[in-house]
């Protein structure tokens, strides 16, 4: 206790004589370096003491950023583009403008006088807003049906601004989520991959995850990408009809997450197999989570839907197509979209 | 007789009639401190952005059309990309000093907002909004969020990959909004994600015309506003009141100092632009919609976007079936417009909270004003930790501290800590206050003391 009460009040005086030390510090003369003394007769501004130092001093530091900026201008010429030290000309140029800076911080420090002066701030002008105000009225003396004019002004404005925005409709299909809604899927069309050749059902491995495309679709339409994983089919907990939908344990998923559009490029398969058992697709932006096994149902994250499902289909030849649409809207969710498949 | 300095005076106020106006405007008062700056850098920083820019217009193409890459850069020979990808890869990797301007444009952004972003917190914490600067303070909070747009529209105009994930969120929160979200979405993309090739061309124009004239429009009548009220003040003396302001006059003092400022953010802007990479999009690759990338992040000021999408609890708001509210909604729209309505609306919640409706013109010291005070720094600090958890992925790496248990953490956290600092904040600035009441008598009485000693003495000499 003793020893407790020894150490607060050290520490008490020792911030004490701390404070005190930067009180007596503290007040320093406001302004020191302004010129106080008022112009001389015949001059605006008070005269100040000539620093010829000062100026030898500003020459030389432009006379060094003249030479950095000629140094840009060399190392521009000397190298070749792909031999062009950035570093260098950063230096270069960036070093131009410190010493012109700092010139002119001299400049304004030791070849300027520094004056402080006192000013009013503006003040309001009762008088003249009662000026403007009776001017408005007055204005008006002949107009009895005010409100008319008013209604049939704004009417004319609003119509000529709408009748201006309407081109702007052109941008695009007006009040039209169809585009939002086709998928390039139908059945009996191929999955492909990246380079367009059709996937064999026997190429899809466990424990991993591939990338997939419509065949004949380009690969920027977000409706024909997938993701395919296998999993056993003894694992799978898919939703009531979609028995049929994964032949062999091969499951295709679209490839946008629903959350906000990125690709599901993460699956946490083997790896964290401690932690989390169960294989899961994953978004890399906010890392939303999707259960493969259970349709893509959302395990954790921010995503409000599963994945859409792809049914699939083995051909006669072994490879993967399409047996139908997806089971649900493609991409992040809209107004109206709906949260399961009807 | 010709007079070097009064003949051009002459020249300008024979056609202009100006010169009562530019008598008036060198002698526009400055007053001295530190603080008054920030907004003077982002000025500068703004001024480097359109040289850097225009530079970067003359090469850069806004085409999504394909073509494949036969440049310098061996690992991306032979890859399909936009046109408007390879002409930056170009810029950086090709033309000469191409790089240095790219990476200058890109750090003149970041400081731009960041400066902007310190200024609000200088004006909000000084109470430099209050009547007659409201206007003034509404015109700066949309100058920052429209800097937000601006700044994002330009790096998704590169089509690298980490750009194109970018656009994929914004796309993602556009869908989100009601009613209008989905026909809006697929009314200015032209189609779905990733949309027209149009889309790339009308980013462009707004990002390289219509938001830089929106800006450029904004800081005028910033400035303008600031000048018709003249700046505030800190009270460092008698003489500064709300009635009289004391400073340095623009000419002859101020000048050189703020033409140092401005060559000094323009050297520290190319300096970054020179030793320090940003954005090396080169090793992004193109971006194609099926890819994606982990431990993406965006640009900073765009991190407390990313922090609350990913914050946010999953749900979507659903009636039957049917999507009404989806998800990112809240994170990417909702999150944003309310800190804009907080803060638009803080000068006048102010007054009615106080019923301070007098002009102020001396700026309050943090502590003399408890509540706003404690209030900015807890707000503050909720949008800063929700900001944090943007990069709770990369904290996981560091720290090795889950992802999940991160997010419990602070989901908590962004509540409990900014209402413990509010609370914390508060007592601090009365306890200040009343410290520096204390110090004030000590002062004044140090001060009689040494006046008496002095009467003592010299009632005293005569005796000797």
């Amino acid at each position: 206790m003793k020893v407790k009460r020894w150490l607060i009040a050290l520490g008490t005086l020792a911030y004490g004589r701390l404070r005190r030390k930067r009180i007596e510090r503290q007040p320093e003369p406001p302004g020191r370096e302004y010129v106080s003394e008022p112009p001389a007769p015949g001059h605006v501004v008070p005269q100040g003491k000539p620093s010829p130092f000062a100026e030898y001093l500003v020459a030389l530091l432009l006379l060094v950023a003249a030479i950095f900026a000629a140094g840009f201008i060399v190392t521009y010429a000397v190298y070749s583009p792909q031999e062009m030290p950035n570093q260098l000309l950063g230096v270069c140029i960036g070093g131009a403008l410190v010493f012109l800076a700092v010139a002119l911080a001299v400049v304004a420090h030791r070849l300027v006088v520094t004056e402080e002066l006192e000013d009013d701030y503006p003040e309001e002008h009762p008088q003249e807003q009662e000026q403007i105000a009776q001017l408005v009225r007055d204005s008006g003396s002949r107009i009895t049906r005010r409100k008319l004019l008013i209604g049939a002004a704004g009417t004319a404005g609003g119509a000529l601004a709408l009748a201006g925005l309407t081109p702007v409709l052109s941008l695009g299909p007006l009040w039209d989520t169809k585009a939002l809604e086709t998928t390039p899927w139908r059945r009996g069309r191929r999955l492909v991959d990246v380079d367009g050749r059709p996937m064999l059902a026997a190429d899809i491995e466990e424990e991993t995850f591939y990338a997939a495309f419509a065949q004949g679709a380009p690969t920027e339409e977000i409706a024909a990408l997938l993701v395919v994983v296998r999993l056993a089919p003894g694992q799978l907990r898919l939703p009531a009809g979609r028995g049929s939908w994964a032949p062999q344990g091969i499951l295709a998923y679209s490839r946008i997450c629903t959350h906000a559009g990125c690709a599901i490029e993460l699956y946490r398969k083997p790896k964290f197999a401690v932690t989390e058992p169960r294989p899961a697709l994953v978004c890399p932006c906010h890392y939303s989570t999707f259960d493969p096994a259970r349709g893509a149902a959302v395990l954790y994250g921010p995503a409000g839907r599963p994945l859409p499902q792809l049914p699939l289909m083995i051909d006669s030849e072994g490879h993967l197509a399409a047996a139908g649409d997806f089971s649900g809207r493609v991409g992040p969710a809209w107004w109206g979209v709906r949260a399961r498949p009807s | 007789m010709s007079d070097r300095v009064k003949d051009p005076v002459r020249f300008i106020d024979e056609r202009t009639a100006a010169a009562p106006l530019l008598k008036k405007s060198l002698r526009y008062l400055f007053p001295d401190h530190w603080s008054f700056l920030l907004g003077e850098i982002a000025l500068y920083a703004f001024v480097m952005l359109i040289l850097t820019g225009v530079y970067l217009a003359l090469f850069f193409d806004p085409s999504l059309a394909k073509t494949v890459y036969h440049g310098p850069y061996a690992p991306l020979h032979g890859q399909e990309m936009s046109e408007a990808y390879r002409s930056v890869v170009e810029i950086s990797l090709t033309y000469k000093a191409g790089l240095l301007i790219r990476q200058t444009h890109h750090w003149a952004a970041d400081v731009f907002i960041a400066s902007i972003a310190l200024h609000l917190m200088r004006v909000f914490f000084t109470g430099a909004f209050r009547k007659p600067r409201e206007l003034t303070w509404l015109v700066g909070l949309t100058l920052l969020f429209v800097s937000l747009l601006e700044g994002y529209l330009g790096y998704s105009l590169v089509d690298d990959l980490l750009s194109g994930i970018g656009l994929a969120i914004g796309y993602g929160v556009l869908l989100s909004i009601p009613i209008v979200g989905g026909p809006l979405g697929v009314l200015l993309f032209g189609s779905a994600f990733p949309g027209k090739h149009l889309f790339e061309s009308r980013m462009y124009i707004a990002h390289v015309f219509l938001i830089p004239a929106l800006l450029a429009t904004l800081i005028v009548i910033h400035l303008a506003l600031v000048t018709a009220r003249h700046h505030t003040q800190f009270r460092r003396d008698k003489r500064h009141t709300d009635k009289r302001i004391v400073g340095i006059p623009a000419f002859p003092a101020q000048a050189p100092r703020s033409l140092a400022l401005m060559l000094i953010v323009a050297a520290v802007l190319f300096l970054l632009g020179g030793l320090v990479q940003i954005n090396p999009i080169w090793q992004w690759g193109p971006f194609e919609p099926w890819l994606a990338t982990n431990g993406a992040q965006p640009d900073w000021y765009l991190g407390w976007l990313i922090g609350a999408l990913r914050l946010i609890p999953s749900f979507d708001v659903v009636i039957g079936h049917q999507t009404i509210v989806p998800n990112p909604f809240w994170g990417g729209a909702a999150f944003p417009l309310f800190v804009l309505a907080v803060l638009a609306a803080f000068p006048w919640v102010e007054r009615v909270l106080t019923r301070d409706r007098a002009t102020h013109n001396v700026l309050d010291r943090p502590r003399e004003a408890p509540r706003r005070t404690a209030f900015g720094l807890a707000f503050l600090t909720w949008v800063f930790l929700i900001f944090a958890f943007g990069s709770a992925d990369r904290l996981y790496v560091l720290f090795g501290v889950s992802y999940e248990t991160l997010l419990t953490v602070f989901r908590i956290a962004i509540w409990v800590v900014p209402a413990l600092l509010y609370l914390a904040v508060r007592r601090l600035c009365t306890e200040l206050q009343r410290s520096d009441r204390l110090e004030h008598g000590r002062h004044n009485a140090e001060r009689e003391a040494a006046e008496e000693e002095a009467t003592m003495t010299a009632r005293r000499q005569p005796v000797i």
